[in-house]
Protein backbone atom coordinates (compact mmCIF):
# COMPACT_ATOMS: atom_id res chain seq x y z
CA UNK A 1 0.00 0.00 0.00
CA UNK A 2 1.30 3.15 -0.55
CA UNK A 3 0.34 6.13 1.93
CA UNK A 4 0.68 9.86 2.03
CA UNK A 5 0.59 11.53 5.06
CA UNK A 6 0.17 15.06 5.39
CA UNK A 7 2.37 15.36 2.52
CA UNK A 8 3.52 19.10 2.24
CA UNK A 9 5.98 20.93 -0.24
CA UNK A 10 6.93 24.75 -0.18
CA UNK A 11 9.65 25.68 -2.57
CA UNK A 12 12.02 27.85 -2.13
CA UNK A 13 10.77 30.55 -3.51
CA UNK A 14 7.89 30.66 -1.35
CA UNK A 15 5.58 28.99 -3.10
CA UNK A 16 3.48 26.76 -0.83
CA UNK A 17 2.65 23.54 -3.80
CA UNK A 18 0.76 21.47 -1.66
CA UNK A 19 -0.26 21.07 2.06
CA UNK A 20 -0.91 18.08 4.10
CA UNK A 21 -1.82 15.90 1.58
CA UNK A 22 -3.03 12.48 2.71
CA UNK A 23 -4.19 9.21 0.97
CA UNK A 24 -4.02 5.68 0.92
CA UNK A 25 -3.65 3.98 -2.18
CA UNK A 26 -4.26 0.01 -2.49
CA UNK A 27 -1.89 -1.88 -4.04
CA UNK A 28 -3.30 -2.45 -7.62
CA UNK A 29 -5.33 0.67 -7.96
CA UNK A 30 -6.05 2.91 -10.36
CA UNK A 31 -6.64 6.11 -9.01
CA UNK A 32 -6.64 9.69 -11.14
CA UNK A 33 -5.53 13.25 -9.97
CA UNK A 34 -7.77 15.94 -11.18
CA UNK A 35 -7.31 19.59 -10.60
CA UNK A 36 -7.01 23.14 -12.29
CA UNK A 37 -3.43 23.79 -13.51
CA UNK A 38 -1.15 25.25 -10.35
CA UNK A 39 -2.69 23.05 -7.70
CA UNK A 40 0.08 20.92 -7.24
CA UNK A 41 -0.52 17.48 -8.97
CA UNK A 42 2.93 17.36 -10.47
CA UNK A 43 4.66 18.30 -6.97
CA UNK A 44 2.50 15.46 -5.51
CA UNK A 45 4.12 12.99 -8.24
CA UNK A 46 7.52 13.84 -8.32
CA UNK A 47 7.31 13.80 -4.40
CA UNK A 48 5.93 10.03 -4.46
CA UNK A 49 8.13 9.40 -7.17
CA UNK A 50 11.19 10.70 -4.60
CA UNK A 51 12.22 13.07 -7.15
CA UNK A 52 11.87 15.62 -4.76
CA UNK A 53 11.54 16.10 -1.30
CA UNK A 54 8.44 17.10 0.85
CA UNK A 55 9.21 19.62 3.00
CA UNK A 56 7.17 17.93 5.74
CA UNK A 57 5.00 14.70 5.78
CA UNK A 58 5.71 11.72 4.61
CA UNK A 59 5.00 9.09 1.66
CA UNK A 60 5.81 4.98 2.15
CA UNK A 61 5.74 2.25 0.04
CA UNK A 62 5.00 -0.86 1.83
CA UNK A 63 5.88 1.00 5.47
CA UNK A 64 9.42 1.80 3.45
CA UNK A 65 9.76 6.14 3.58
CA UNK A 66 10.11 7.08 -0.19
CA UNK A 67 13.01 10.28 0.03
CA UNK A 68 14.94 9.04 -3.14
CA UNK A 69 13.49 6.94 -6.17
CA UNK A 70 12.57 3.57 -5.85
CA UNK A 71 12.81 0.66 -7.51
CA UNK A 72 9.05 -0.20 -7.39
CA UNK A 73 8.53 2.96 -8.55
CA UNK A 74 8.18 4.02 -11.92
CA UNK A 75 7.39 7.67 -13.52
CA UNK A 76 6.27 8.55 -17.24
CA UNK A 77 6.02 12.22 -17.75
CA UNK A 78 4.51 14.07 -20.05
CA UNK A 79 7.30 13.93 -22.73
CA UNK A 80 8.69 10.54 -24.12
CA UNK A 81 12.33 11.85 -22.66
CA UNK A 82 13.26 9.15 -24.66
CA UNK A 83 17.09 8.83 -24.91
CA UNK A 84 18.17 10.29 -28.76
CA UNK A 85 21.18 8.36 -29.02
CA UNK A 86 19.44 4.53 -28.13
CA UNK A 87 17.45 2.42 -30.09
CA UNK A 88 14.10 1.86 -29.40
CA UNK A 89 14.69 -1.76 -28.30
CA UNK A 90 17.66 -0.24 -25.37
CA UNK A 91 15.71 2.74 -23.80
CA UNK A 92 13.32 -0.09 -23.26
CA UNK A 93 16.19 -1.78 -21.76
CA UNK A 94 17.75 1.42 -19.92
CA UNK A 95 16.14 0.34 -16.79
CA UNK A 96 17.40 -3.44 -16.54
CA UNK A 97 20.83 -3.41 -16.92
CA UNK A 98 21.36 -5.09 -14.05
CA UNK A 99 20.18 -8.21 -15.49
CA UNK A 100 22.08 -10.99 -17.46
CA UNK A 101 22.29 -9.55 -21.47
CA UNK A 102 19.81 -12.35 -22.69
CA UNK A 103 17.21 -11.82 -20.10
CA UNK A 104 17.21 -8.32 -20.97
CA UNK A 105 16.97 -8.99 -24.29
CA UNK A 106 13.81 -11.11 -24.00
CA UNK A 107 11.85 -8.86 -21.82
CA UNK A 108 12.79 -6.32 -23.86
CA UNK A 109 11.82 -8.27 -27.08
CA UNK A 110 8.30 -9.29 -24.90
CA UNK A 111 7.64 -5.79 -24.24
CA UNK A 112 7.98 -4.30 -27.81
CA UNK A 113 5.61 -6.48 -28.69
CA UNK A 114 3.08 -6.02 -25.97
CA UNK A 115 3.37 -2.13 -27.04
CA UNK A 116 3.07 -3.28 -30.48
CA UNK A 117 6.13 -1.60 -31.67
CA UNK A 118 8.19 -4.83 -32.48
CA UNK A 119 9.14 -3.57 -36.27
CA UNK A 120 10.79 -0.55 -34.69
CA UNK A 121 12.56 -2.15 -32.22
CA UNK A 122 16.53 -0.96 -34.36
CA UNK A 123 14.90 2.83 -35.11
CA UNK A 124 15.84 5.54 -33.56
CA UNK A 125 13.33 8.12 -31.02
CA UNK A 126 13.68 10.59 -33.30
CA UNK A 127 11.69 8.48 -36.35
CA UNK A 128 9.13 7.45 -34.02
CA UNK A 129 5.08 9.70 -33.87
CA UNK A 130 4.48 11.26 -30.89
CA UNK A 131 1.89 8.63 -29.64
CA UNK A 132 4.78 5.53 -30.83
CA UNK A 133 7.45 7.52 -28.72
CA UNK A 134 5.31 7.65 -25.37
CA UNK A 135 4.33 3.71 -25.37
CA UNK A 136 8.53 3.53 -25.79
CA UNK A 137 8.31 5.37 -22.90
CA UNK A 138 5.29 3.24 -20.94
CA UNK A 139 7.77 0.21 -21.97
CA UNK A 140 10.41 1.51 -20.82
CA UNK A 141 8.75 2.35 -17.19
CA UNK A 142 6.95 -0.76 -16.70
CA UNK A 143 9.58 -3.56 -18.12
CA UNK A 144 11.10 -3.32 -14.59
CA UNK A 145 7.74 -4.11 -12.69
CA UNK A 146 7.23 -1.07 -10.95
CA UNK A 147 4.70 -1.76 -7.79
CA UNK A 148 3.74 1.85 -8.44
CA UNK A 149 3.49 3.57 -11.58
CA UNK A 150 3.24 7.00 -11.57
CA UNK A 151 2.02 9.18 -14.87
CA UNK A 152 2.39 12.85 -15.17
CA UNK A 153 -0.77 14.37 -18.03
CA UNK A 154 1.14 11.55 -20.29
CA UNK A 155 -1.27 11.87 -22.94
CA UNK A 156 -2.16 15.16 -23.15
CA UNK A 157 0.20 16.07 -25.89
CA UNK A 158 -1.63 13.87 -28.05
CA UNK A 159 -4.58 14.48 -30.47
CA UNK A 160 -7.67 13.16 -29.22
CA UNK A 161 -7.66 9.73 -31.55
CA UNK A 162 -4.45 8.64 -30.13
CA UNK A 163 -4.90 9.62 -26.50
CA UNK A 164 -7.93 7.29 -26.62
CA UNK A 165 -5.75 4.60 -28.01
CA UNK A 166 -3.40 4.62 -25.72
CA UNK A 167 -5.94 4.85 -22.62
CA UNK A 168 -7.21 1.79 -23.92
CA UNK A 169 -3.12 0.12 -24.31
CA UNK A 170 -2.36 1.61 -20.80
CA UNK A 171 -5.30 -0.41 -19.51
CA UNK A 172 -4.62 -3.42 -20.92
CA UNK A 173 -0.75 -3.46 -20.17
CA UNK A 174 -1.95 -2.57 -16.81
CA UNK A 175 -3.84 -6.02 -16.45
CA UNK A 176 -0.33 -8.11 -17.22
CA UNK A 177 0.49 -7.05 -13.13
CA UNK A 178 -1.92 -4.74 -12.04
CA UNK A 179 0.77 -2.31 -10.60
CA UNK A 180 -1.11 0.90 -8.67
CA UNK A 181 -1.21 3.53 -11.26
CA UNK A 182 -1.08 7.09 -10.19
CA UNK A 183 -2.32 9.03 -13.09
CA UNK A 184 -2.66 13.11 -13.09
CA UNK A 185 -4.46 14.09 -15.95
CA UNK A 186 -6.58 17.12 -16.91
CA UNK A 187 -8.78 15.41 -19.17
CA UNK A 188 -12.57 14.37 -16.96
CA UNK A 189 -12.94 11.87 -19.37
CA UNK A 190 -9.78 10.04 -19.24
CA UNK A 191 -10.05 9.98 -15.89
CA UNK A 192 -13.09 8.60 -15.44
CA UNK A 193 -12.47 6.27 -17.96
CA UNK A 194 -9.65 4.70 -16.41
CA UNK A 195 -9.66 4.84 -12.26
CA UNK A 196 -11.04 3.35 -10.16
CA UNK A 197 -11.61 6.40 -7.95
CA UNK A 198 -10.59 10.46 -8.68
CA UNK A 199 -9.15 12.36 -6.27
CA UNK A 200 -9.72 16.09 -6.94
CA UNK A 201 -7.27 18.81 -6.05
CA UNK A 202 -7.96 22.22 -5.30
CA UNK A 203 -5.50 25.39 -5.84
CA UNK A 204 -3.33 27.40 -3.24
CA UNK A 205 -2.32 25.86 -1.63
CA UNK A 206 -2.70 22.43 -2.87
CA UNK A 207 -4.63 20.34 -1.17
CA UNK A 208 -6.84 17.46 -1.72
CA UNK A 209 -10.69 18.75 -2.38
CA UNK A 210 -13.14 15.49 -3.01
CA UNK A 211 -12.69 11.77 -3.74
CA UNK A 212 -14.99 10.18 -6.10
CA UNK A 213 -15.21 6.61 -6.64
CA UNK A 214 -16.31 5.48 -9.81
CA UNK A 215 -17.60 2.09 -9.77
CA UNK A 216 -17.90 1.03 -13.25
CA UNK A 217 -16.91 -2.38 -13.93
CA UNK A 218 -14.61 -2.68 -17.03
CA UNK A 219 -14.28 -2.38 -19.79
CA UNK A 220 -16.24 0.68 -19.43
CA UNK A 221 -18.23 2.05 -22.57
CA UNK A 222 -17.38 5.94 -22.75
CA UNK A 223 -20.96 6.60 -24.20
CA UNK A 224 -23.59 4.85 -21.46
CA UNK A 225 -25.41 6.74 -19.31
CA UNK A 226 -23.67 5.71 -16.33
CA UNK A 227 -20.28 6.92 -18.09
CA UNK A 228 -22.43 10.56 -18.48
CA UNK A 229 -23.10 10.72 -14.57
CA UNK A 230 -19.74 9.98 -13.28
CA UNK A 231 -18.61 12.50 -15.38
CA UNK A 232 -21.18 15.08 -14.54
CA UNK A 233 -19.60 14.50 -11.26
CA UNK A 234 -16.29 14.76 -11.57
CA UNK A 235 -16.77 17.98 -13.45
CA UNK A 236 -19.15 19.40 -10.50
CA UNK A 237 -16.63 18.67 -7.95
CA UNK A 238 -13.77 20.42 -10.21
CA UNK A 239 -16.23 23.44 -10.34
CA UNK A 240 -16.56 23.47 -6.35
CA UNK A 241 -12.89 23.01 -5.98
CA UNK A 242 -12.48 26.17 -7.78
CA UNK A 243 -15.34 27.95 -6.59
CA UNK A 244 -13.38 30.05 -2.92
CA UNK A 245 -16.73 30.66 -1.62
CA UNK A 246 -17.07 26.66 -1.19
CA UNK A 247 -15.50 25.42 2.25
CA UNK A 248 -13.00 22.36 2.11
CA UNK A 249 -14.78 18.80 2.49
CA UNK A 250 -18.32 20.65 1.88
CA UNK A 251 -21.13 17.93 0.77
CA UNK A 252 -23.53 20.90 -0.55
CA UNK A 253 -24.60 20.64 -3.79
CA UNK A 254 -25.04 22.65 -6.59
CA UNK A 255 -23.37 23.01 -9.52
CA UNK A 256 -20.83 25.69 -9.76
CA UNK A 257 -20.08 27.86 -12.96
CA UNK A 258 -16.22 27.98 -12.70
CA UNK A 259 -13.92 27.48 -15.65
CA UNK A 260 -11.59 24.41 -13.49
CA UNK A 261 -8.77 24.78 -15.88
CA UNK B 1 -1.71 -5.76 -31.29
CA UNK B 2 -1.27 -4.05 -34.31
CA UNK B 3 -4.88 -4.53 -35.07
CA UNK B 4 -5.30 -2.06 -31.70
CA UNK B 5 -3.68 0.93 -33.19
CA UNK B 6 -4.54 1.89 -36.52
CA UNK B 7 -3.52 5.23 -36.50
CA UNK B 8 0.14 4.72 -34.95
CA UNK B 9 0.73 2.01 -37.19
CA UNK B 10 0.24 4.29 -40.45
CA UNK B 11 2.76 7.10 -38.67
CA UNK B 12 5.33 8.09 -40.73
CA UNK B 13 8.55 6.41 -41.52
CA UNK B 14 11.37 9.73 -42.12
CA UNK B 15 14.64 7.87 -42.46
CA UNK B 16 12.77 6.19 -45.63
CA UNK B 17 11.82 9.13 -47.02
CA UNK B 18 15.44 10.62 -46.46
CA UNK B 19 16.96 7.25 -48.68
CA UNK B 20 14.88 8.37 -51.80
CA UNK B 21 16.59 11.28 -53.24
CA UNK B 22 19.55 8.99 -55.57
CA UNK B 23 23.20 8.45 -55.61
CA UNK B 24 23.45 11.00 -58.42
CA UNK B 25 21.59 14.00 -56.82
CA UNK B 26 24.07 13.28 -53.26
CA UNK B 27 27.29 13.54 -55.79
CA UNK B 28 26.17 16.22 -57.76
CA UNK B 29 26.12 18.89 -55.18
CA UNK B 30 29.54 18.88 -53.84
CA UNK B 31 30.39 19.03 -57.45
CA UNK B 32 28.30 21.93 -57.95
CA UNK B 33 30.80 23.51 -55.42
CA UNK B 34 33.40 22.67 -57.27
CA UNK B 35 32.57 23.96 -60.38
CA UNK B 36 33.91 27.87 -59.83
CA UNK B 37 37.65 26.98 -58.55
CA UNK B 38 37.72 24.42 -61.43
CA UNK B 39 36.71 27.11 -63.94
CA UNK B 40 38.56 29.86 -62.40
CA UNK B 41 41.87 27.57 -62.35
CA UNK B 42 41.43 26.53 -66.03
CA UNK B 43 40.94 29.83 -66.74
CA UNK B 44 43.81 31.51 -65.57
CA UNK B 45 45.86 28.17 -67.06
CA UNK B 46 44.61 29.32 -70.26
CA UNK B 47 45.05 33.06 -69.97
CA UNK B 48 49.04 32.34 -69.25
CA UNK B 49 49.13 29.74 -71.98
CA UNK B 50 48.46 32.20 -74.36
CA UNK B 51 50.44 33.78 -73.29
CA UNK B 52 48.30 37.40 -71.90
CA UNK B 53 49.71 37.32 -68.88
CA UNK B 54 53.47 36.07 -67.56
CA UNK B 55 51.77 34.17 -64.54
CA UNK B 56 54.96 35.45 -62.47
CA UNK B 57 52.93 36.53 -59.49
CA UNK B 58 50.22 34.28 -59.82
CA UNK B 59 51.14 31.08 -61.49
CA UNK B 60 48.84 28.83 -62.89
CA UNK B 61 47.84 25.61 -61.52
CA UNK B 62 50.57 23.36 -63.83
CA UNK B 63 53.36 25.73 -62.04
CA UNK B 64 51.86 24.89 -58.52
CA UNK B 65 51.30 21.18 -59.30
CA UNK B 66 55.14 21.14 -61.18
CA UNK B 67 56.49 22.84 -57.86
CA UNK B 68 54.80 20.00 -55.80
CA UNK B 69 55.95 17.48 -57.43
CA UNK B 70 59.46 18.61 -57.52
CA UNK B 71 59.26 19.19 -53.26
CA UNK B 72 57.98 15.76 -53.31
CA UNK B 73 60.99 14.18 -55.66
CA UNK B 74 63.22 15.74 -53.61
CA UNK B 75 61.39 13.94 -49.89
CA UNK B 76 61.70 17.36 -48.75
CA UNK B 77 58.15 17.65 -48.69
CA UNK B 78 57.29 14.80 -46.95
CA UNK B 79 59.78 16.12 -44.61
CA UNK B 80 58.15 19.68 -44.27
CA UNK B 81 54.72 17.55 -43.98
CA UNK B 82 56.06 15.38 -40.87
CA UNK B 83 57.33 18.22 -39.00
CA UNK B 84 54.17 20.40 -39.41
CA UNK B 85 51.58 17.14 -38.43
CA UNK B 86 54.09 16.62 -35.31
CA UNK B 87 53.50 20.23 -34.00
CA UNK B 88 49.88 20.51 -34.86
CA UNK B 89 49.00 16.56 -33.73
CA UNK B 90 51.12 17.83 -30.26
CA UNK B 91 49.60 20.74 -29.53
CA UNK B 92 46.11 19.60 -30.22
CA UNK B 93 46.38 16.71 -28.08
CA UNK B 94 47.44 18.75 -25.35
CA UNK B 95 45.11 21.16 -26.22
CA UNK B 96 42.33 18.65 -26.14
CA UNK B 97 43.33 17.26 -23.19
CA UNK B 98 43.45 20.27 -21.33
CA UNK B 99 40.25 21.62 -22.65
CA UNK B 100 38.26 18.38 -21.80
CA UNK B 101 39.22 18.02 -18.53
CA UNK B 102 38.74 21.92 -17.81
CA UNK B 103 35.73 21.80 -19.18
CA UNK B 104 34.26 18.94 -17.86
CA UNK B 105 35.52 19.97 -14.13
CA UNK B 106 33.63 23.78 -14.95
CA UNK B 107 30.62 22.24 -16.33
CA UNK B 108 29.90 19.57 -13.84
CA UNK B 109 30.92 20.92 -10.59
CA UNK B 110 29.54 24.66 -10.11
CA UNK B 111 32.21 25.66 -7.24
CA UNK B 112 34.93 25.16 -9.49
CA UNK B 113 33.12 26.99 -12.64
CA UNK B 114 32.58 29.56 -9.93
CA UNK B 115 36.48 29.32 -9.38
CA UNK B 116 38.04 28.74 -12.61
CA UNK B 117 35.69 30.02 -15.25
CA UNK B 118 36.31 33.74 -14.55
CA UNK B 119 39.90 33.01 -15.28
CA UNK B 120 39.76 31.26 -18.28
CA UNK B 121 37.66 33.55 -19.81
CA UNK B 122 39.95 36.68 -19.14
CA UNK B 123 42.70 34.71 -21.06
CA UNK B 124 40.47 34.05 -24.06
CA UNK B 125 39.98 37.70 -24.19
CA UNK B 126 43.79 38.06 -25.02
CA UNK B 127 44.68 37.21 -28.47
CA UNK B 128 46.69 34.21 -28.57
CA UNK B 129 49.64 35.23 -30.59
CA UNK B 130 49.89 38.00 -27.87
CA UNK B 131 51.83 35.24 -26.32
CA UNK B 132 54.89 34.57 -28.56
CA UNK B 133 57.27 36.92 -27.11
CA UNK B 134 56.44 35.40 -23.91
CA UNK B 135 56.60 31.71 -25.31
CA UNK B 136 59.94 32.50 -26.90
CA UNK B 137 60.99 33.58 -24.01
CA UNK B 138 60.19 30.98 -21.67
CA UNK B 139 60.57 27.91 -23.67
CA UNK B 140 62.89 28.95 -26.52
CA UNK B 141 62.77 29.50 -30.09
CA UNK B 142 62.46 25.99 -31.07
CA UNK B 143 59.84 23.35 -30.78
CA UNK B 144 58.34 23.74 -27.16
CA UNK B 145 57.02 27.49 -27.82
CA UNK B 146 55.27 26.63 -31.19
CA UNK B 147 53.88 23.61 -29.74
CA UNK B 148 52.86 25.63 -26.41
CA UNK B 149 50.82 28.37 -29.26
CA UNK B 150 49.12 25.56 -30.88
CA UNK B 151 47.80 24.57 -27.67
CA UNK B 152 46.47 27.22 -26.38
CA UNK B 153 45.01 27.59 -29.53
CA UNK B 154 43.51 24.35 -29.53
CA UNK B 155 42.51 24.54 -25.78
CA UNK B 156 39.94 27.17 -25.68
CA UNK B 157 36.86 26.16 -28.41
CA UNK B 158 37.56 22.66 -26.22
CA UNK B 159 36.97 23.76 -22.78
CA UNK B 160 33.76 25.71 -24.04
CA UNK B 161 32.20 23.35 -26.13
CA UNK B 162 32.90 20.53 -23.10
CA UNK B 163 31.47 23.28 -20.43
CA UNK B 164 29.38 24.22 -22.39
CA UNK B 165 27.52 20.59 -23.52
CA UNK B 166 27.81 19.53 -19.65
CA UNK B 167 25.46 23.13 -18.84
CA UNK B 168 23.07 22.48 -21.67
CA UNK B 169 22.81 18.54 -21.09
CA UNK B 170 18.38 18.87 -20.74
CA UNK B 171 17.89 18.52 -17.19
CA UNK B 172 14.58 16.19 -18.27
CA UNK B 173 16.87 13.43 -19.49
CA UNK B 174 19.07 13.73 -16.16
CA UNK B 175 15.90 13.16 -14.62
CA UNK B 176 15.52 9.58 -16.32
CA UNK B 177 18.42 8.50 -14.97
CA UNK B 178 17.60 9.53 -11.49
CA UNK B 179 14.73 7.44 -11.70
CA UNK B 180 16.89 4.68 -13.01
CA UNK B 181 18.67 5.43 -9.62
CA UNK B 182 22.07 5.86 -11.92
CA UNK B 183 24.80 6.38 -9.67
CA UNK B 184 27.57 9.63 -10.20
CA UNK B 185 29.30 7.08 -12.57
CA UNK B 186 27.12 5.59 -14.30
CA UNK B 187 25.07 8.78 -14.83
CA UNK B 188 27.95 10.40 -16.22
CA UNK B 189 28.64 6.87 -18.83
CA UNK B 190 24.70 6.77 -19.77
CA UNK B 191 23.73 10.09 -20.15
CA UNK B 192 25.82 12.68 -19.98
CA UNK B 193 28.68 11.38 -22.55
CA UNK B 194 26.55 10.69 -25.30
CA UNK B 195 24.87 13.79 -24.52
CA UNK B 196 27.51 15.76 -24.80
CA UNK B 197 29.64 14.03 -27.31
CA UNK B 198 27.93 16.00 -30.69
CA UNK B 199 28.81 19.01 -29.07
CA UNK B 200 32.56 17.90 -28.43
CA UNK B 201 32.89 16.72 -32.06
CA UNK B 202 32.15 19.84 -33.25
CA UNK B 203 34.15 21.89 -30.55
CA UNK B 204 37.36 19.73 -31.34
CA UNK B 205 36.93 20.36 -35.10
CA UNK B 206 36.62 24.25 -34.19
CA UNK B 207 39.77 23.52 -31.57
CA UNK B 208 41.99 21.60 -35.20
CA UNK B 209 41.07 24.42 -37.06
CA UNK B 210 42.53 26.89 -34.76
CA UNK B 211 45.71 24.44 -34.27
CA UNK B 212 46.83 25.05 -38.12
CA UNK B 213 45.76 28.55 -38.15
CA UNK B 214 48.47 28.93 -35.15
CA UNK B 215 50.51 26.37 -36.77
CA UNK B 216 51.13 28.70 -39.64
CA UNK B 217 51.89 31.18 -37.13
CA UNK B 218 54.12 29.70 -35.17
CA UNK B 219 56.05 28.48 -38.16
CA UNK B 220 56.50 31.74 -39.54
CA UNK B 221 57.85 33.36 -36.64
CA UNK B 222 60.72 30.72 -37.22
CA UNK B 223 61.76 27.60 -38.07
CA UNK B 224 63.65 25.44 -40.14
CA UNK B 225 61.29 22.79 -42.13
CA UNK B 226 57.31 22.99 -41.78
CA UNK B 227 55.13 24.05 -44.25
CA UNK B 228 55.35 27.55 -42.85
CA UNK B 229 58.88 27.49 -43.26
CA UNK B 230 57.98 27.07 -46.84
CA UNK B 231 55.89 29.74 -47.14
CA UNK B 232 58.51 32.53 -45.47
CA UNK B 233 60.83 30.77 -47.59
CA UNK B 234 59.17 31.33 -50.70
CA UNK B 235 58.06 34.81 -49.83
CA UNK B 236 61.91 35.86 -49.10
CA UNK B 237 63.20 34.45 -52.25
CA UNK B 238 60.22 35.36 -54.40
CA UNK B 239 58.84 32.51 -55.36
CA UNK B 240 54.96 32.68 -55.63
CA UNK B 241 54.39 28.65 -56.89
CA UNK B 242 56.57 27.53 -53.84
CA UNK B 243 53.81 29.77 -51.76
CA UNK B 244 50.31 28.17 -53.30
CA UNK B 245 51.95 24.65 -53.21
CA UNK B 246 52.32 25.43 -49.43
CA UNK B 247 48.55 27.10 -48.85
CA UNK B 248 47.41 23.69 -51.30
CA UNK B 249 48.62 21.68 -49.17
CA UNK B 250 47.69 23.20 -45.97
CA UNK B 251 44.15 22.97 -47.53
CA UNK B 252 44.50 19.10 -47.91
CA UNK B 253 45.76 18.36 -45.12
CA UNK B 254 43.44 20.76 -42.98
CA UNK B 255 40.23 19.45 -44.49
CA UNK B 256 41.53 15.76 -44.38
CA UNK B 257 42.08 15.58 -40.18
CA UNK B 258 38.97 17.25 -39.87
CA UNK B 259 37.35 14.67 -42.05
CA UNK B 260 39.18 12.17 -40.07
CA UNK B 261 37.61 13.21 -36.63
CA UNK B 262 34.23 13.36 -38.66
CA UNK B 263 34.81 9.69 -39.70
CA UNK B 264 36.00 8.65 -36.51
CA UNK B 265 33.02 10.14 -34.30
CA UNK B 266 30.13 8.87 -37.07
CA UNK B 267 29.47 5.69 -36.01
CA UNK B 268 28.73 7.20 -32.14
CA UNK B 269 27.07 9.96 -33.84
CA UNK B 270 24.47 8.02 -36.05
CA UNK B 271 21.53 8.71 -33.91
CA UNK B 272 21.60 12.13 -34.93
CA UNK B 273 22.17 12.03 -38.41
CA UNK B 274 19.61 10.80 -41.24
CA UNK B 275 22.59 11.28 -43.79
CA UNK B 276 25.12 8.67 -42.30
CA UNK B 277 21.84 6.10 -41.31
CA UNK B 278 20.94 6.10 -44.95
CA UNK B 279 24.87 5.59 -46.27
CA UNK B 280 25.29 2.90 -44.40
CA UNK B 281 22.19 1.25 -44.93
N1 LIG C 1 10.52 24.13 -9.03
C1 LIG C 1 9.60 25.03 -8.59
N2 LIG C 1 9.98 26.14 -7.94
C2 LIG C 1 9.07 27.02 -7.50
N3 LIG C 1 7.75 26.90 -7.66
C3 LIG C 1 7.30 25.81 -8.32
C4 LIG C 1 8.20 24.82 -8.82
N4 LIG C 1 7.48 23.85 -9.43
C5 LIG C 1 6.19 24.22 -9.30
N5 LIG C 1 6.08 25.40 -8.64
C6 LIG C 1 4.83 26.08 -8.26
O1 LIG C 1 4.07 25.21 -7.46
C7 LIG C 1 2.72 25.23 -7.82
C8 LIG C 1 2.26 23.85 -8.20
O2 LIG C 1 2.92 23.45 -9.37
P1 LIG C 1 2.70 22.04 -10.08
O3 LIG C 1 2.86 20.98 -9.06
O4 LIG C 1 3.57 21.96 -11.26
O5 LIG C 1 1.17 22.15 -10.51
P2 LIG C 1 0.34 21.27 -11.54
O6 LIG C 1 1.16 20.12 -11.95
O7 LIG C 1 -0.89 20.89 -10.78
O8 LIG C 1 -0.02 22.15 -12.67
C9 LIG C 1 2.58 26.24 -8.94
O9 LIG C 1 2.15 27.45 -8.38
C10 LIG C 1 3.97 26.36 -9.48
O10 LIG C 1 4.18 27.65 -9.97
MG1 LIG D 1 1.88 19.54 -13.90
Amino acid sequence: MLALDRVSKTYPNGVQALARFSAEIRQGEIVAIIGGSGCGKSTLLRAIAGLDRASSGTVTLDNEAISSPHAKIGIIFQEPRLLPWLSVADNIGFGLADLPAAERREKVVRALERVGLAEKAQAWPRELSGGQAQRVAIARALVPQPEVLLLDEPFSALDAFTRRDLQDHLLDLWADTRPTLILVTHDVDEAVVLADRVLVMRPRPGRLFDQIEINLGRPRDRNSPLFETFKRSVLTSLDRSLDRSVPDRDATQGPGQAMWW
Amino acid sequence: MISDAPVLQQASEPAENVAAPSRAARYARPLLGALLPLALALGWELVVWLGWSNGRLVPPPSRIFATIAELARSGELVRHIIATLWRVGLGFAFGVVAGTLLGAVSGYWSLARRLLDPTVQALRAIPSLAWVPLFILWLGIFETSKVALIAVGVFFPVYLGVMGAILSVDRKIVEVGRTFRLSGFAMIRRILLPAVLPAYVVSLRVGLGLGWMFVVAAELIGASEGLGYLLLDGQQLGKPAQILAAIVIFAILGKLTDWLIEVAAAPFLRWQDAFVRVKGA
